[in-house]
């Protein structure tokens, strides 16, 4: 690469440590005008934790930033934006209740002018949206605007303070295909006029979709770096992981009876568009559904109706053939429902309390574990071990604490919690979420157990490749609806991505003989 | 309908009007000060001493010798110093804005109650200064000085928070305090500022008190009024100019009461008349305040670099 474009980026020796966590070691990368990199790496790799360090967001304990050929101060996001230096975050630092134009321009004009000159920022921002093709509408507050709206003004936000080099953190985790694909486009546009753009992420497609350079991140350590043309998926996963992964591979069952049934099912929001707009659904014992969609889309109501924490406002919801008039979460677990929650550290676990407590959590009414009010603290404590030692837990024992356990392992203590009992039907909600691969595929071999056991599973997820791969059917959520049950080997990745932005005229190419409804199709 | 031909009698009067814009001001400023404080993120329910130190300072540096002027700037340096403690207690340190707020109001209160006995021992009668006079204004604009001073500020804090780069700032640390680092802003250094500028308005509060509306200090004479304003911050949405229709609002309320009172002649208890306001500010504040959209980090600390 000798003569070849400017370096605009050179990291050196960098070492971070969070307690007894080496969360990076002595990582050195360097970065060219005009190149896109890729930074790859499981969850809790180091990645974002090097771009926290780079934007000055964290100091390194060790090794030095430079660049455009200077040191960069340690620990100052001023001295970072100063340099050349802006960065997209995963979750986007944008403050919802103020306009797009309010947070581009804040902290770009000296504080104490005595009016800020908006013209000129709106000028400006008007123009580098049009030269870039970033459209976005500049008095909009933040909170009412799209996910892709919303990135798109974080990117803006950089180009604005006249940023060289580009950070996106996980930058296509909440889009869809198409506007992934869009994102692509423009990182495209912003190479060309001689922009780096440094990538993190963990999916392979879109490693091979936009980046020249691919650095490979694994446990803190940077095991590789590779021209993105001269390396392979089966390649780049092996380095990921440390060992070769296998994808998950159901084993052909035929449906059961239904254990669940939705049937015009109306939850309304309190305001405008109700959150599920007469839904109907059906998930068989044997049989794992996935719901596709952008998140925001009804999944939320969805899952929260199956848990017993709403009810339907009209429509009818049933569990194994009998309707369930006034479910409430105690009354859906006792129904035999599964629930594997959509966040666990809020809505899954008491991240203060023990392990034990969390497991009898869901039955801590049962004779097994509480007479006449009184807990029976041994008994639990047995039933916590044989639950950790069969889900595989790494914990130090049923009394340790909740919230020291890895992501991982509290989805397993949860996994345990909820199979544990045989059942009939399991709410797997976003279930490998922040999980490592290995992770990932203990929760969907367990999925794939229950299935075979006589679960049915209903299965939301933001990852398609996930659903792809699971699901026997599957049907996307869009403005609180649900398209009918697609077969999963007769859609396609992109097909799916144009239901989720609400193209559902597609569904004629897909299941030819469905009639679609007036007002369905965008 | 005698009683609503009393009510009318009472609101065709001028004298009605002028006794609400006074009644007005001290909620007009202290509200204003808690708006600047929490639409920063920060919450600061040292209000009420924060008015009782304004109170007693002002009126102890005019009883000294001072001019007025020079009493009310004391005033708003004292209400900047405990502002100035609140924050480094709640801004750097990350301590619980409740628990700081509460210990900030309880001593205000008997800082100012104990630095005026050390001064006046034996006073039993609460001696008195002469007090700023009303401007030779007809009707109801025959105002002090502070409330058009107050009245002025409600559109110096709305131009500052809507149109100068500080007010996008201070907004944005209330909003997202990680976004407006990421966009190289010290938030630490915006946060304590707005609630050291805000807590010097609420001292101004307490000045009016002792240097317009009366012309002595009294134990307990802000009376709630801070407490009230915190209510009238919610009312407002967080915005100045609804903050300055709350604090009229109450203020009608509150002088039709002591006027209803008079015109009553006793056939009522007393104290039904004083319950007026803030069961009518409760009504109010529930049908106009159930929508607010609250600064997203109000009462969440902000610890830079955190995980």
């Amino acid at each position: 690469m000798k003569g070849g474009p400017e370096v605009v980026l050179r990291l050196a020796g960098i070492s971070k440590r969070f307690g007894p966590l080496l969360a990076n070691d002595d990582i050195s990368l360097t970065l060219r005008a005009g190149e896109v990199l890729a930074l790859l790496g499981e969850n809790g790799a180091g990645k974002t934790t090097l771009m926290n360090i780079l934007f000055g967001h964290y100091v390194a304990d060790e090794g030095t930033i430079e660049a455009f050929g200077r040191p960069l101060p340690p620990g100052s996001p001023r001295a970072a934006l100063e340099a050349g230096i802006g960065m997209v975050h995963q979750h986007f630092t944008l403050a919802d209740n103020l306009s797009v134009l309010d947070n581009i321009a804040v902290g770009t004009e000296s504080l104490w002018r005595w009016r800020s000159d908006r013209g000129a920022a709106r000028r400006r921002l008007l123009d580098l949206s049009q030269r870039f093709g970033l459209e976005v509408r500049p008095d909009a507050p933040v909170g009412e605007l799209s996910v892709g709206e919303r990135q798109r003004a974080e990117i803006l936000k950089a180009l604005y303070r006249d940023a060289r080099i580009l950070i996106l953190d996980e930058p296509t985790a909440v889009l869809t295909p198409q506007e992934s694909a869009g994102l692509f486009e423009t990182l495209r546009k912003l190479t060309a006029d001689g922009l780096a753009v440094v990538f993190i992420s963990h999916k392979m497609n879109e490693v091979f979709a936009a980046s020249d350079t691919v650095a490979v991140l694994r446990a803190g350590k940077l095991v590789a770096t590779h021209a993105t043309a001269s390396t392979d998926r089966a390649k780049l996963a092996e380095l990921m992981v440390g060992r070769s992964v296998k994808p998950p591979a159901p084993a052909p069952l035929s449906p059961g009876e239904p254990v669940l049934e939705l049937a015009g099912v109306t939850v309304a929001s309190g305001h405008g568009r109700p959150l599920l707009d007469r839904v109907d659904l059906t998930v068989h014992r044997h049989q794992v559904v996935g719901i596709a969609g952008v998140s925001g889309n009804g999944q939320t109501a969805l899952a929260e109706l199956v848990s017993g924490l709403i009810r339907p406002d009209s429509g009818r919801l049933s569990l194994k053939g009998s309707v369930v008039e006034h479910g409430d979460p105690a009354d859906m677990v006792r129904r035999g429902v599964a629930r594997i929650p959509e966040d666990r550290h809020s809505a899954g676990l008491v991240g203060a309390m023990a392990v034990w407590e969390n497991l009898i959590a869901e039955r801590y009414h049962d004779s097994s574990f509480s007479r006449f009010g009184v807990l029976r603290r041994g008994a639990a404590r047995a039933y916590a071990r044989e639950v950790i030692e069969e889900f595989d837990v790494r914990c130090p024992g049923p009394d340790a604490r909740t919230q020291l356990l890895s992501g991982g392992n509290m989805q397993k203590l949860i996994l345990g919690r909820t199979l544990a009992h045989g059942p009939d039907l399991i709410l797997a909600s976003q279930p490998t979420r922040g999980l490592d691969i290995g992770a990932v595929s203990y929760v969907h071999s367990r999925l794939l157990d229950a299935r075979a056991a006589g679960a049915g599973v209903l299965l939301i997820s933001e990852d398609l490749d996930e659903i792809l791969a699971l699901a026997d059917c599957v049907t996307v959520a869009y403005h609180g609806r649900l398209t009918p049950l697609l077969p999963h080997d007769r859609v396609s990745v992109s097909q799916l991505g144009l239901l989720m932005a609400g193209h559902w005229d597609v569904l004629r190419d897909i299941l030819p003989e469905t009639q679609l409804e007036h007002g369905d199709a965008a | 309908m005698d009683f609503l031909s009393t009510i009318l009698d009472i609101l065709l009067s001028a004298a009605f009007w002028t006794a609400v814009l006074r009644i007005a001001t001290p909620y007009v400023l202290g509200t204003l000060g808690e708006l600047v404080c929490e639409r920063a993120g920060v919450l600061n329910l040292g209000i009420e001493g924060i008015m009782t130190l304004g109170a007693m300072a002002g009126w102890m540096a005019v009883y000294q010798g001072a001019d007025l002027w020079t009493g009310v700037l004391a005033a708003a340096a004292c209400g900047a110093l405990l502002g100035l403690l609140h924050a480094a207690l709640t801004v750097p340190l990350g301590l619980s804005q409740h628990v700081t707020g509460i210990g900030v109001t309880l001593l205000g209160t008997s800082l100012s109650y104990f630095v005026y006995r050390l001064v006046l021992p034996q006073a039993s009668t609460p001696p008195t200064v002469e007090p700023f006079q009303p401007l030779a204004l007809p009707g109801a604009l025959a105002q002090t000085p502070l409330t058009y001073l107050a009245f002025l500020l409600v559109a110096v804090v709305a131009y500052v928070l809507y149109r100068t780069p500080v007010g996008l700032a201070v907004r944005m640390v209330g909003e997202n305090p990680a976004a407006a680092e990421a966009q190289g802003l010290n938030v630490t250094a915006i946060r304590i500022g707005a609630v050291v500028a805000g807590s010097a308005l609420m001292a101004l509060a307490g000045a009016f008190l002792t240097l317009s509306a009366f012309n002595a200090f009294f134990f307990n004479m802000v009376n709630g009024r801070g407490w009230i304003c915190i209510a009238l911050v919610v009312f407002a949405s967080w915005r100045p100019g609804k903050a300055l229709l709350g604090a009229l609002l109450f203020a009608v309320f509150d002088a039709l009461q002591l006027r209803l009172q008079q015109a009553s002649g006793g056939v009522l208890p007393y104290q039904l008349f004083l319950m007026m306001p803030y069961l009518l500010s409760i009504l109010a504040l529930v049908l106009v305040a159930r929508r607010a959209s609250y600064p997203r980090a109000l009462m969440i600390p902000y610890r830079k670099g955190e995980r």
